[in-house]
């Protein structure tokens, strides 16, 4: 027994993992009965599906004529910048203002680029902070806070 | 004349000046960001979804098809200038446009996209507005057992047709579906998976889910490609297809409508096999097969024709059995949902206006489409030159906004994050995001109908086999599941994903 099909082989796993999650939070609902089923009856069959279908890809990752694929190397700094300047974002629009988060949100994550430059990063994110007062807040007048609540 | 009086309904719908101009704005956002290297249709609509659901119905599903349309047409001109498709049906105008435009003929390969593209619209109007109506007429037919093997044939449909890894595509499916059970229970009123979060109770908004799995991890995976920087050729030279390609081009436009509105009704048909189904038709057909992939017309005219035609059909499914057949539909009917409108047969006759309103406004798109953009084609080719830098930043900016639009509520910000990273994981594994998407839109319908089924069959498993119309579906879905897995055409089958890929 060989691990050949890395993808398919971590694919299955997360499946079962999340099937097996989703059955065992699904028990914590009323099952009921074919008939007249409670809010738990689907989804836990739903997850078990799930689980055994995942063990079935998982299974066949290791079977000798799989293809060999292996998971690309993940690129943590880009993943960090990305996620984390938005994640950021949430965090600071209530406080902030929509216009500052902005402006924080693409200078933050230009840094992902490989060609940074923080001269074209402050100029894109004052553009964008100008586009999103026209299209957003003045041409569909969504509601934000604007500027920092302590202000 | 029946139909007549439904396109008149529809026109004076569609002819509105609101809705030409949400129609108008629509086609120009589309092909705005459709042209943007690196951004295929479904982030697009998905980032210019929340925009859309501050309008009337009419209004938002007419700028939403617009965009669609866009997005598309957008997509074939970067595939042509610059040999960046954005998305798989694009791969195949890839292969001769690029190469057209390589010869010099990048104008005349642009205008016989769009008026390939045209045609295709024309025709798969008038067809959806011929079929529609008959095939309303069975779904109405259809009991909660039926919908419910329906479904599974959608589901199964369109990964068997669109996917690569088959068990792997389903398992997408069930975690849709699991996503979908997220949120109060409509029949029981209990909150499910919700973690005593209050904003999880409302359920997981499937556009959140979009801009995750498709925007955010789309730009990361491309941030990790470091840019290819794109060099175009600013030159698109004229816009007249001279005599010989002219008489190239129209008879594969002529086919790859057929093929595209005959593929496209399927699920999961749609675009990607029309395009690819016509291209290899062409080959078959042409007298010198050896000019394809070369500049050849006909391997232009006849793909582009043929998913023009394909994603148009797709609506067919969309608006007559409310299943939608990839992930651009799915968005429509999350749309439709959105703005209290039960996609399904029932559309037609409680919601005419909206139903022979979009159909019209499809072909008016389509009509925008050929008379703005080849006129506009030198601005679409200066933005290609954006640099990379610059336009994620604007793509994470549109998603942040966009979603934080939906509730005003930043919970939905961090949601979209978590399916960001999720998304970044499933690329990494190959698990692909369509299949989610559209269990993550159908898992409530289909709980509902499969429960309805069973308190009306009294909990007796068997309704779905011994109704002879639901035993015809499932017997469909298993007849696709089992010609998949037999050896020989999953070698076929593999190998066509791999010339995709």
């Amino acid at each position: 027994m060989q691990l050949r099909n890395k993808q398919d082989f971590w694919s299955g796993v997360m499946f079962v993992a999340l099937g097996v999650g989703f059955a065992l939070r699904a028990t914590k609902y009323s099952m009921g009965t074919a008939a007249r089923m409670g809010p738990g009856y689907f989804p836990f069959w739903l997850g078990v599906c799930l689980a055994l279908l995942g063990a079935v890809v998982a299974l066949g990752a290791l079977k000798e004529k799989a293809h060999e694929t292996e998971v690309e190397r993940f690129d943590f700094k880009i993943l960090l910048i990305v996620i984390g300047s938005v994640v950021l974002t949430g965090v600071l629009m209530n406080y902030l203002g929509v216009y500052i988060s902005v402006f924080l949100l693409v200078f933050l994550s230009s840094l992902a680029s490989h060609e940074f430059s923080w001269k074209v990063a402050a100029a894109t994110g004052i553009f964008l902070v100008l586009f999103v007062w026209l299209a957003f807040i003045r041409g569909l007048g969504l509601i934000f806070p604007l500027w920092p609540s302590f202000l | 004349m029946e139909l007549l009086d439904h396109l008149i309904l529809g026109f004076s719908v569609a002819l509105t000046l609101e809705n030409l101009a949400y129609c108008l704005l629509g086609c120009l956002l589309g092909t705005l960001i459709g042209v943007l290297p690196g951004i295929g249709p479904v982030p697009t609509i998905a980032m210019l979804l929340p925009i859309t659901y501050v309008l009337p119905p009419v209004a938002g599903l007419i700028m939403l098809a617009g965009i669609y349309y866009g997005a598309a047409y957008g997509g074939s001109t970067t595939a042509i200038l610059v040999a960046l498709p954005g998305e798989t049906s694009a791969v195949v105008t890839v292969l001769d446009g690029h190469q057209m435009a390589k010869n010099g003929r990048a104008g005349a390969a642009l205008a016989i996209a769009a008026l390939g593209s045209f045609f295709a619209g024309c025709v798969s109007t008038i067809m959806i507005a011929g079929f529609a109506p008959p095939l309303a007429e069975v779904a109405f037919k259809f009991g909660p057992a039926e919908y419910f093997s329906l479904m599974v044939l959608g589901l199964i449909g369109a990964v068997v047709l669109a996917s690569g890894s088959l068990p792997k595509a389903i398992c997408m499916i069930l975690l849709g579906l699991l996503l979908g059970m997220i949120g109060t229970d409509v029949n029981s009123g209990v909150a499910r998976y919700d973690f005593g979060i209050p904003e999880l109770q409302d359920g997981i908004d499937f556009a959140v889910v979009a801009m995750g799995v498709f925007g955010f991890s789309e730009i990361m995976t491309n941030l990790e490609l470091r840019d290819q920087r794109v060099a175009v050729d600013s030159k698109v030279g004229t816009l007249y297809p001279n005599k010989q390609e002219f008489k190239e081009a129209w008879p594969a436009v002529v086919r790859g409508t057929g093929i595209g509105c005959a593929l496209g009704i399927l699920p999961g048909g749609g675009a990607v096999l029309s395009s690819f189904a016509s291209y290899t038709l062409e080959k078959k057909m042409s007298k010198n097969p050896e000019r394809f992939g070369k500049g050849h017309p006909a391997g232009l005219a006849g793909p582009e024709s043929a998913n023009n035609a394909g994603s148009q059909a797709s609506f067919i499914p969309l608006l007559t059995l409310g299943i939608p057949g990839n992930a651009v539909t799915a968005l429509m009917i999350g749309a439709m949902t959105i703005h209290n409108i039960q996609p399904g047969p029932q559309v037609m006759t409680s919601h005419p206006e909206l139903f022979w309103g979009l159909i019209v406004s499809m072909w008016i798109g389509n009509l925008m489409l050929v008379i703005l953009n080849l006129p506009l084609i030198g601005l679409w080719v200066k933005l290609l030159t954006v640099p990379y830098r610059i336009l994620f930043p604007a793509i994470l900016v549109f998603c942040t906004i966009g979603v934080y639009s939906l509730n005003y509520n930043v919970f939905d910000i961090w949601v979209t994050a978590a399916f960001g990273l999720v998304g970044y994981i499933w690329a990494k594994l190959k698990c692909e995001g369509a299949p989610l998407l559209l269990g993550l839109v159908l898992g409530p319908m289909m709980e509902e109908n499969f429960r309805r089924a069973l308190l009306l069959a009294r909990g007796d498993y068997t309704t779905f086999v011994t109704r002879p119309l639901s035993l015809t579906l499932l017997v469909m879905a298993a007849i696709l599941v089992t010609l998949v897995a037999l050896p020989s055409i999953k070698a076929k089958r593999e190998e066509a994903f791999v010339d995709e890929g």
